[in-house]
């Protein structure tokens, strides 16, 4: 079925949509420019034969030391057509700012705020840019890949503790 | 009763036992100890999973009325039990920390979980790594979630505990005020 | 008598103006909920505007349970993700067992015996129940009815003795693997399953005597906490609380995954929106996953319960202590973990507050490079704002009950 929705996205936006492909277990996915995110994502609501009612999900990754360095994902669903479609769009380091869907879908609210806390992406328009998780002292974004494991920034002065011994193992040492 | 045993001495559990006791000073310590330990009036500070397993703990199955530790407060000066349940964060300690220093003395602390005794398996950059890091404990709980036969026996532990501490009928001078600034 | 219930709708009327009716001047006041305020459920900070007992603003302030899921993940192996995906709805856990499973098959295009299937969905239905007792007994403390919380208490634990037996666990069962589940059920296990659910019926029943026609209960409940339909879907609604304004999408029938095509069972459909509606669709919902578990134990035959692919699945015990190769092939699983082909696939399975996505990126290592979670969660907590606008504060209680966030996956 949404084997069409990749064919008319592409049709609809042929600079945009860069690639169309069919992923692992089936699932649809566009790879779409930054800067035509919204337009996409209004035209994939608003389409009728495409209608991707429900908010997606809005998750990052990042792929540290490839260009562009940010993946932004997009999962979405359509109540009405039983469809999914997939966006990754890719954001590089340099200018990590991209148009905000949550005039688009209510629900995109907080995932863009998730994407902000933890990967350091902007949204532009959103109206809420506050980090979602971690508190405002908080300096940097802990899922980037630079950004070390054990990071931790107390907020008040806490008991030092000599680190205890680790065994071996994956995260040991 | 052993007077040396080195659990009773982090600091800030509120026993005076620096003052030295009378032969009836201690028969009203036990009698104190004794009535204290059977009404332990706890403030759940409830924030993961173990949560889960704490409500069936003061359930019927478990029954946690049976040790006279039951009736949750949900306001910290009423309680002298800070029963920490579940995982403290980087940004939950400040809260967790004002909540223990607006309880009233006397007052002791269970770290329910390893979570709240270690930080568990949570070692990353959010999870503060055991609330003994701002707080004294009383008893630690392990088990991710503790069973509920563990819970009980850690209520049992702090109650022999209490028992063993030295109490004392406040006398009238005024406890003293932290020093301003 | 359908009279009566039809018209609790509307507010009231007023009987005659009397002084007392007066409107009370009153200011505007910050009123800070949480967040280890006890009907927060510990880890969610609200700030509310009141106007004396309305709400006329409100914003959330959440990661008080935040504890870095996605990036311990990224350090640990494949398989050791399974506890950490206990952790994040802690009252269903084997349902994110589940989904992150399908998760990394889907990435490793590998298929599953039947028996692992029914296995997994007898499971996560029972843990289903788990989920749903616990939100209606939670829900009948906090507006006061703490029978029901005793009721609920044992009927869970009921199910989690049984499930004790299958997994060693109460509550963080870490049961599925990739390629399969962690082990057989025990002889005779069936029985006993079906007959603690003839007692834990009895006790929903009970519940449900207690709860449904009891008037402080309907009236805290029905028509407040209400969203539409649209909103919903546009806010991203799954599971229970979607369903209850009306729309009757279920990932179990929308798009079946594991046996849920080969079982019969109905998708309860609510019409208002609002608390009593999604607490019914809690306790249709349990009846549903009765069946459900009773189906699966009449169609399940004997059989693996795990795929014997070598490079996924670790060998069973003999191997390992009796040849070379299969020590070999268990030390290799275990310390650097299976190798998931490179790319990303999204798994999504119908948990008990809704979709459970995960969307997993592997670069053909040991270790997840990315694990994303769609916890169904979030998306109800974040139009509580919305929900709550104009409402009373009274009725924050209840809709913050029935939209059940759970901190553990709300917050990761
Ligand atoms: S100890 Fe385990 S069960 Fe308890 S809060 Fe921590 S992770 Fe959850």
């Amino acid at each position: 079925m949404s084997q069409a929705a990749l064919q008319k996205l592409k049709e609809r936006f042929p600079d945009a949509v860069t690639q169309t492909y069919v992923g692992k277990g089936g699932d649809d996915v566009a790879l779409v420019k930054k800067e035509a995110v919204a337009e996409v994502c209004r035209f994939l609501k608003d389409d009728p034969e495409l209608q991707f009612d429900m908010a997606p999900y809005i998750t990052a990754a990042d792929y540290m030391g490839s260009e562009p360095r940010f993946d932004l994902v997009y999962q979405m669903y359509s109540t009405k057509k039983n469809h999914r479609i997939r966006l990754r769009v890719g954001v590089p380091e340099s200018d990590p700012v991209v148009a905000s869907v949550t005039p688009i879908w209510k629900g995109a609210n907080w995932y863009e705020r998730y994407c902000w806390d933890l990967y350091g992406i902007r949204f532009e328009g959103h109206p809420d840019p506050r980090r979602l998780y971690m508190y405002e002292e908080f300096v940097g974004h802990p899922l980037r890949k630079d950004y070390s494991l054990r990071g931790r920034q107390p907020l008040m002065p806490e008991r030092t503790v000599d680190e205890p011994f680790r065994g071996p193992g994956p995260t040991g040492g | 009763m052993s007077s040396s045993s080195d659990l009773d001495l982090v600091p800030a559990i509120a026993t005076r036992r620096e003052d030295a006791l009378s032969g009836l000073g201690k028969m009203v310590s036990q009698g104190l100890g004794w009535a204290r330990k059977y009404s332990l009036f706890q403030y759940p500070f409830v924030t993961a999973c173990c949560g889960m397993e704490f409500m069936a703990v003061a359930a019927a199955r478990y029954d946690l009325d049976r040790f006279g530790a039951a009736l949750p407060r949900f306001s910290p000066r009423q309680a002298d039990l800070l029963m920490v349940v579940g995982t403290i964060n980087v940004k939950q300690a400040p809260i967790l920390k004002r909540v223990y220093d607006s309880m009233a003395d006397p007052k002791w602390v269970v770290a329910f979980g390893v979570c709240a005794s270690s930080g568990g398996f949570y070692d990353n950059y959010a999870t503060m790594q055991g609330i003994d890091r701002i707080i004294p404990v009383d008893v630690y709980i392990p088990g991710c979630p503790p069973r509920p036969e563990q819970v009980l026996d850690g209520i049992m532990m702090l109650q022999q505990k209490i028992q063993d501490q030295r109490h004392q009928l406040i006398g009238n001078e005024p406890p003293a005020l932290p020093a301003k600034g | 008598m359908a009279k009566d219930t039809d018209n609790l709708l509307v507010v009231p009327p007023v009987p005659e103006a009397s002084p007392l009716d007066a409107p009370f001047p009153s200011k505007r006041m910050l009123v800070n909920l949480g967040p280890s305020h006890p009907a927060m459920h510990g880890t969610v900070r609200a700030v509310v505007e009141l106007d004396g007992e309305t709400i006329h603003g409100m914003k959330l302030d959440i990661g008080f349970l935040h504890r870095g899921f996605e990036k311990s993940c990224e350090n640990v192996t494949w398989t050791q993700v399974f506890p950490y995906t206990d952790r994040l709805n802690y009252v269903s856990s084997i349902m994110n067992n589940v989904g992150y499973a399908m998760a990394v098959e889907k990435l490793c295009d590998l298929a599953i015996p039947d028996r692992a299937k029914y296995l997994r969905v007898i499971t996560s239905e029972l843990h289903r129940m788990c989920d749903h007792l616990t939100l209606v007994s939670a829900m009948g403390l906090e507006l006061g009815a703490m029978t029901v919380l005793i009721y609920g208490m044992e009927a869970r634990d009921l199910i989690w003795d049984r499930l004790t037996e299958l997994c060693g666990a109460r509550l963080t069962s870490n049961y599925a693997r990739v390629g399969g589940v962690s082990r057989d059920i025990p002889e005779g296990w069936a029985d006993k399953v079906l007959r603690t659910l003839d007692r834990s019926n009895e006790m929903v029943d009970e519940i449900d005597r207690l709860l449904t026609r009891n008037r402080i209960v309907i009236d805290r409940t029905r028509g407040t906490g209400v969203i539409s339909r649209a909103d919903a879907i546009d806010y991203g609604f799954t599971g229970p609380c979607l369903r209850a304004s009306g729309e009757p999408y279920d990932v179990r029938k929308a798009s079946p995954y594991l046996i849920y095509d080969r079982l019969d069972f109905d998708i309860p459909v609510g019409t208002n929106g609002d608390n009593f509606d999604r607490y019914l669709m809690r306790m249709e919902e349990m009846k549903q996953s009765d069946r459900i578990v009773r189906q699966c134990f009449e169609q399940m035959q004997p059989g693996a319960i795990a795929s014997d692919d070598p490079r996924f699945v670790l060998p069973p015990k003999p191997e390992v202590y009796g040849s070379i190769e299969g020590a070999m092939a268990h030390f290799k699983i275990i310390m650097e973990g299976i190798r998931v082909p490179a790319g990303e696939a999204y798994a999504c399975v119908e948990a008990a507050n809704g979709e459970l996505g995960f969307y997993a990126v592997s670069d053909g290592g040991g270790r997840p490079y990315k694990l994303g979670v769609r916890a169904p969660g979030w998306n109800m907590l974040m139009a509580l704002p919305q929900i709550m606008e104009g409402r009373m504060l009274a009725d924050l209680i209840p809709t913050f009950d029935t939209v059940n966030m759970i901190g553990g996956e709300v917050e990761q």
